[in-house]
């Protein structure tokens, strides 16, 4: 049991069930098997996006554009469709991902190359690419009429009886354990944020590392943006608007230390699971929508509370007292 | 984050050298962009220079500075505080729900004062007593209050606010000199004072500077901080009572995203977003420059959210230049 305790990962499993269970005495249908599959389906892009900031944080950084990042090449996209209804939709996925790519590189180029501070450069470029959006579309919405129908099915197109975004999303877990844990990339993730000056010393580019960081986070959020503007059929300014904190609290109650060094893929993912369980089982057990939003703030408080305690390394006696101000 | 202590400061707060001569500190940089925004305004618009027009023109950033100036210490001294607008909103609901229980006035300012106290010291109690990631505590109480106001408000707003509140918002002390405006000044010149001439600020930066090396000289860093949440949380409910004044209703969506804004006017006045450094002189100037340029875009027609792109390249280029000058000036020396 208390090796139980210790482990991030099973912890979170544990909360996810006895959740779970909770909500199955108060309205069993929720856990048929059809629709927790649904539940899944739902937080699909919240775990595509845990993924990339998780990647960031584990640098020590952190990514706030991504929402903003997300709305962009998600307007971006839904323009392309609307102009150019023939165009095959792989293309249109690539230069969502491409764009998302490139804001993604705008950050950690400034990250890198100047020193500023990440919280510092996201708050700024979540603003400049909210403001981009409402520029390149002048504020009009993108319907589901303007988009063609190809654009709109994919992420709903059945494969094996489950839609195609449950598996892209599955695909990109699989890819993520590989990076993080068999690439020399992965792992330069993990040194730079446990120790970048110990990381310099290995060898590693710190500044480049984080660049890639936030690279990948800008690809899959332009990937996201894709998604989400073709699974809800409308692009506009204001889409996952106050999203990216979402994103940072799926991290935060799956593991992921602020201060870097510290997750795992599998964290990022229960984390987000954890957040798309209450999001789908609140509705449905008859609690208000408007405390839904309460709830979940408790819910990063203690997640974080819980974490932070198993988090806490013994240091020398002197130290301890400082060290339990640090955090 | 946590690497504040071993990284050297990425923001100068003060410029050294030959340039030195050109561009005296951040702030003499600020004043130089609050000018120009200034000219450019008012040669925009014939109306611009008009009294009553830069008057109105205060209520733009009055508000948020409030806010920004508790932000500034509590940012000096390492942590963050994103709770802020959702303060504002559960503040505002908790004084909607008194007028309907029919306080008058001073009852309805002591409870928008409680209630945000109470917020600040439930954020600074798990900073320090728990010992968490201020920015992620923050995330969740900022979730936390505004959740509480929508189940409070529901889809409702409140109104009926008695007629001597709405002074607050909308009362003139003398000729074009509003309420808030001269709140704004008093309380400038009062965390002006504490944080540049009293020992409590010293230990501010102390803080922000080396935290295990203040607690070690004798700081007591966790009352310290806990005082910075509460401050944030008790000027969080001054701006609310003036924004609820001024606006004559509650809605659970009020000050949405102001703790980005608030959190831009302190970086952009030249606090270091890792702590230790910053000036209240430098949030002053930050904040008239974000107010004129909310202003000077109005006059021109252009929608606020295009005004934000100019604000975030203004955040990002303010603090990139003097880092890409002086890496132009190292080059050139050698």
């Amino acid at each position: 049991m208390k090796l139980l305790l210790k482990n991030r990962e099973m912890l979170l499993v544990v909360a996810i069930a006895a959740l779970v269970a909770l909500i199955a005495l108060r309205f069993p249908p929720f856990v048929t098997p059809g629709n927790l599959a649904n539940v899944y389906n739902d937080t699909s892009i919240l775990i595509i996006l845990a993924l990339g900031q998780m990647a960031v944080i584990l640098t020590r950084c952190i990514d706030l554009s991504m929402a903003a990042n997300l709305a962009l090449s998600g307007m971006v996209a839904a323009m392309i469709n609307a102009a150019m209804p023939g165009l095959p939709i792989p293309l249109v996925i690539l230069t969502a991902m491409a764009l998302g790519a490139i804001l993604g590189s705008i950050n950690g180029l400034l990250v890198w190359k100047l020193d500023i501070p990440p919280i510092v450069v996201t708050l700024g470029t979540l603003t400049i690419y909210r403001g981009l959006i409402f520029l390149l579309s002048g504020g009009a919405w993108i319907n589901a009429h303007q988009m063609s129908d190809a654009f709109k099915a994919l992420p709903r197109a059945a494969v094996l009886g489950f839609p195609l975004l449950s598996w892209l999303s599955l695909v990109i877990i699989g890819i993520m354990v590989v990076v993080m844990r068999r690439t020399p990339l992965g792992r330069a993730f993990f040194a730079v944020g446990g120790n970048p000056h110990a990381a310099v010393y290995t060898g590693i580019d710190v500044g480049r590392t984080r660049f890639f960081a936030y690279c990948l986070s800008g690809t899959l959020a332009g990937l996201s943006g894709y998604l989400w503007v073709s699974r809800y059929a409308v692009a506009y300014v204001d889409i996952a608007a106050g999203f990216e904190l979402d994103i940072i609290a799926a991290c935060v109650i799956g593991g992921i230390s602020i201060a870097g060094g510290i997750g795992s893929v599998g964290g990022a993912l229960l984390g987000a699971l954890f957040l798309g369980v209450i999001k789908n089982a609140l509705p449905v057990i008859n609690i208000s929508p408007f405390a839904q939003m309460a709830i979940s703030g408790m819910v990063i408080i203690i997640a974080v509370a819980v974490n932070a305690r198993a988090e806490k390394r013994k240091g020398r006696v002197i130290l301890r007292k400082a060290e339990a101000v640090h955090g | 984050m946590a690497e504040t202590q071993m990284v050297a400061r990425h923001i100068p707060d003060r410029l050294e050298g030959r340039g030195a001569r050109l561009v005296k500190s951040w702030e003499t940089l600020l004043v130089a962009v609050a000018l120009a925004i200034f000219l450019v305004n008012s040669l925009a618009s014939p109306y611009f220079l008009d009294p009553w027009n830069l008057s109105d023109a205060t209520f733009n950033f009055t508000e948020k500075a409030m806010i920004a100036f508790a932000m500034a210490l509590v940012i000096i001294s390492g942590e963050i505080d994103l709770s802020v607008a959702s303060i504002i909103a559960l503040t505002s609901t908790a004084m909607g729900y008194a007028v309907q229980l029919g306080f008058d006035t001073p009852a309805l300012v002591m409870v928008g004062l409680a209630t945000g106290l109470l917020c600040g010291a439930f954020n600074g109690l798990l900073v320090t007593g728990l010992g968490l990631p201020s920015i992620v505590v923050t995330i969740g109480t900022m979730s936390l209050f505004r959740g509480l106001s929508f189940v409070i408000l529901g889809d409702k707003a409140f109104t009926g606010y008695p007629e001597s509140f709405s002074w607050f918002g909308q009362g003139y002390v003398w000729w074009v000199f509003s309420f808030e405006l001269c709140l704004f000044v008093v309380l400038a010149v009062i965390y002006g004072v504490v944080l540049h001439r009293t020992s409590f600020g010293r230990t501010v930066y102390a803080i922000g500077n080396n935290q295990t090396a203040a607690l070690f000289s004798g700081v007591r860093v966790g009352r310290v901080k806990f005082v910075l949440f509460l401050l944030t949380g008790l000027m969080a409910a001054i701006a609310s009572i003036c924004l609820t004044a001024r606006l004559g209703s509650t809605r659970p969506s009020i000050a949405m995203g102001w703790e980005l804004e608030v959190v831009t006017m302190v970086v952009l006045g030249g606090v270091n977003i890792l702590g230790g450094s910053g000036t209240i002189p430098g949030v002053v100037l930050a904040a008239l420059i974000m107010g004129m340029v909310t202003f000077g875009f109005g006059l021109l027609n252009v929608p606020g959210i295009v005004m934000s792109i100019f604000i975030g390249l203004l955040l990002i280029s303010v603090i990139a230049l003097p880092i890409l000058y002086r890496r132009f000036r190292g080059r050139r020396s050698h």
